[in-house]
């Protein structure tokens, strides 16, 4: 400050002020070749033996047995020191994939990336850590994969073990921890880095609300004291706590960059016109208006709770008397189909539909993992087979929450992602005769307003004045 | 500020001062495979000593008294324990190595450093395996009264050679296994077959002399040789042109298999 040169602030040119440039990135996949690499060694000799006879052969045919993907394709930005900003958009638009690429941790097809400071990325929390090694071990460990030297962790030891709150348990196998305390820890060694670029990845998935608030509040305060942050998150409320602009990726490309406020509500715009669910029967004069996804409290969202009441609102207008239609309702998750509602079993149909209306369905406490879902419908006919409405896409949803209100306190967490979607609840019987009951908490209102994540703001602030 | 660059085909030029960089992490893998070992075993660090003390008895048992192979003065307990010490930390590191890429794909899925600090730790871990291991020839040693002779010196030279062929050769299983993961099924049947096939359980001189060139090209002859000739001297033979291919291999393999571990070393995270 002494020395402040009056100058100083034009020494900063616009080069020196950018953090991370991206010029034209593009990452390809290929899927078909990646395939038959994996299949081992076979493969190699039998290309190797191949070769000389399919090289003889036209080499366009080769090619086609290739799929390609492109995780990637011309991404451009270019993000200023300070800046911090959340990358938003659907499951395999490249959020990953550019975070992998910025992380040195895949290399891009095409394209250059220029970055200015210390990176460290967060792409999954605990990466590295040992389950046989006790948690002191454990933060040495993960601080070394991360890029801290020894003597920095020796340094922040004390401060990473009270920010995890396990003193207690600091020489003890982290394998006997409970998944929280797992989850503490390891953000606890996370939060201590000190670089000037951080890249985070959907690390507030797990953990329970109280923890997510911390890591948010960390989060926060970190981008306040002027480094540049990059969060990807489906967590919208997060996303527009944190950041101040938002780049939103579709198919590879980058399909908004702005104002958080602005992108996001262009993003949930799009969702909904992107299954569009409007569309017309001119046989039957039939048309299917719109479907309005509501809460248990009647709001129109995307974004529901576990153990909340998801209610789909069919809106159609017909322009000739419809029948006993049947109607079937199904919420499909990742990897297939969860529950249907469906009038060709329950035999609730409707004895007919006339002029403008609606149909609704509420599907009580929804017991659904953190994971995205989209609502697909059918009408049939009178008679069965005629279709008014054939098979379509015309809603999806997110559901965001804390998986310990599903009573799950396992080590393994983050693979809830991947799980099938659909949690009974269920009771262990073990060898020894204990039983344990597993099942989701219904959340009561006021408790899921409670720990809405968009009363953020505070506990930031709070973070602040400690 | 330096800038980093991310660039398709670009040749990192930081890669070096990167693994200096992250030359703690060597130490803390290391570690962490020799602290997490010997976790929740009743002998713990005793399994290094106990493992050769077992392979040593069988091997002397099975060649110098059912196979009556020429000990050449030596106590054949000795002979064998110079042989096995090399060929354990090299088969050691080869299936360990192997392994580690793999074992590690979480590591290498979600954080960058460079890779070659996953196999080089995991040859370190085997070669302090190798020290542990050391201790008994030490005992037996003194246990015979046998007295190591000048060329003793030349030791550190030979446990370097068996220390690159170990680096080496785990630099190519290691990748190689990224994407073949037949290697799984290979490494094993190569210890296996490279215990018989390596002079560990008798001396080089029973295979007839116009065989000895052919048979001086897997370089585990020139080194278990040469770990004789240091620790039991004279008595022991060393086919100099042996550890001369030694060598040679040894550069070739640590070239080769740098050269094909940072080609390849780019896409693990695609592949693994």
């Amino acid at each position: 400050m002494l020395f402040d040169a009056p100058n100083t602030p034009n020494v900063k040119s616009d080069m020196s002020n950018s953090a991370i440039t991206i010029e034209n990135l593009s990452k390809r996949y290929t899927i078909g070749h990646q395939r038959a690499k994996g299949d081992g060694l076979r493969h190699a000799f039998e290309s190797a033996i191949r070769a000389p006879i399919s090289w003889l052969r036209s080499r366009r045919q080769k090619k086609l047995e290739q799929v390609d993907f492109w995780a990637l394709r011309d991404v451009s930005v270019r993000i200023s020191q300070g800046e911090v900003i959340g990358i938003i958009g659907r499951n395999g638009a490249g959020k990953s994939t550019l975070l992998k690429i910025l992380s040195r941790i895949t290399v891009p097809t095409t394209g250059v990336v220029r970055i200015n400071g210390r990176v460290a990325s967060l792409l999954e929390v605990g990466t590295g850590f040992h389950q046989e090694l006790t948690g002191r071990e454990n933060i040495f460990l993960n601080g070394a994969i991360l890029g801290m030297s020894r003597a920095e962790i020796i340094r922040k030891f004390d401060e990473i073990v009270e920010f995890s709150e396990i003193e207690e348990f600091i020489d003890t196998p982290v394998k006997r921890y409970s998944s929280g305390m797992y989850v503490r820890l390891a953000f606890a060694v996370a939060a201590h880095l000190e670089p000037e670029i951080l890249i985070v990845d959907e690390v507030l998935a797990v953990g329970d609300s109280a923890f997510q608030k911390k890591c948010l509040g960390k989060m926060g305060s970190f981008a306040q004291s002027g480094r540049t942050v990059l969060f990807v998150s489906h967590n919208m409320e997060a996303v527009k706590t944190l950041c101040n602009r938002c780049i939103w990726l579709r198919d590879g490309r980058v399909q908004q960059d702005g104002a958080v406020d602005e992108v996001i509500e262009d993003y949930f715009k799009s969702i909904s016109n992107e299954v569009s669910a409007h569309c017309v029967n001119a046989d039957y004069g039939f048309t299917l208006d719109k479907v309005v996804l509501r809460n248990s409290w009647g709001e129109e969202t995307s974004q529901f709770r576990p153990g909340e009441d998801l209610v789909v609102e069919v809106s159609y207008d017909a322009k000739k008397r419809i029948d006993r239609p049947i109607l079937a309702i199904g919420v499909i998750g990742t990897n297939g189909s969860c529950f249907t509602s469906n009038m060709l079993l329950d035999g609730n149909r409707p004895e007919f539909l006339e002029g403008t209306g609606q149909i609704k369905c509420t599907f009580k406490s929804i017991p659904l993992l953190p994971q995205s879902y989209t609502v697909k419908l059918i009408l049939r006919a009178e008679n069965v087979t005629d279709l008014i409405i054939p098979y379509r896409e015309v809603a999806l949803f997110n559901v965001v929450g804390d998986l310990a209100d599903y009573g799950y306190r396992g080590e393994f967490l983050t693979w809830a992602s991947r799980s099938t979607p659909v949690v009974a609840p269920y009771e262990w019987c073990l060898p020894d005769g204990t039983t344990t009951s597993v099942a989701l908490i219904r959340q009561d209102i006021s408790k899921g307003k409670e720990t809405s994540i968009s009363e953020m703001p505070q506990t930031v602030a709070m973070h602040e004045t400690e | 500020m330096t800038e980093l660059v991310i660039e398709a085909g670009r040749t990192e030029r930081e890669y070096w001062r990167d693994l200096w960089r992250y030359r703690e992490l060597f130490y803390f893998l290391a570690w962490r495979d020799l602290l997490v070992r010997y976790k929740q075993t009743f002998v713990g660090v005793g399994w290094s000593l106990i493992r050769p003390m077992l392979t040593m008895l069988v091997l002397t048992v099975v060649f110098g008294k059912l196979g009556k192979m020429p000990s050449g003065g030596m106590p054949y307990p000795l002979l064998v324990l110079c042989g096995m010490l090399p060929w354990q930390f090299f088969s050691g590191a080869m299936s360990e190595s192997g392994n580690s890429l793999v074992s590690n794909s979480n590591l290498i899925s979600k954080v960058y450093f460079p890779r070659l600090v996953i196999t080089a730790s995991s040859v370190i871990t085997s070669f302090v395996d190798f020290l542990i291991s050391a201790i008994f020839l030490v005992v037996l040693m003194l246990w015979y009264h046998s007295k190591p002779p000048a060329g003793v010196l030349f030791l550190p030279f030979f446990v370097l050679l068996v220390f690159g062929a170990a680096l080496g050769v785990g630099m190519w299983i290691s990748a190689l296994m990224v994407e073949y993961r037949d290697f799984r099924f290979i490494v094993p049947f190569l210890v296996q077959f490279g215990l018989y096939v390596s002079p560990v359980g008798f001396q080089t001189s029973i295979v007839p002399e116009r065989f000895r060139a052919l048979y001086a090209l897997n370089p585990m002859v020139g080194i278990i040789d040469g770990f004789r000739w240091c620790l039991l001297g004279s008595r022991s033979s060393i086919y100099l042109p042996g550890v001369a291919f030694a060598l040679i291999e040894v550069i070739l393999l640590i070239a080769s298999g740098l050269w094909y571990f940072r080609k390849t070393e780019r896409t693990f995270a695609d592949v693994i």
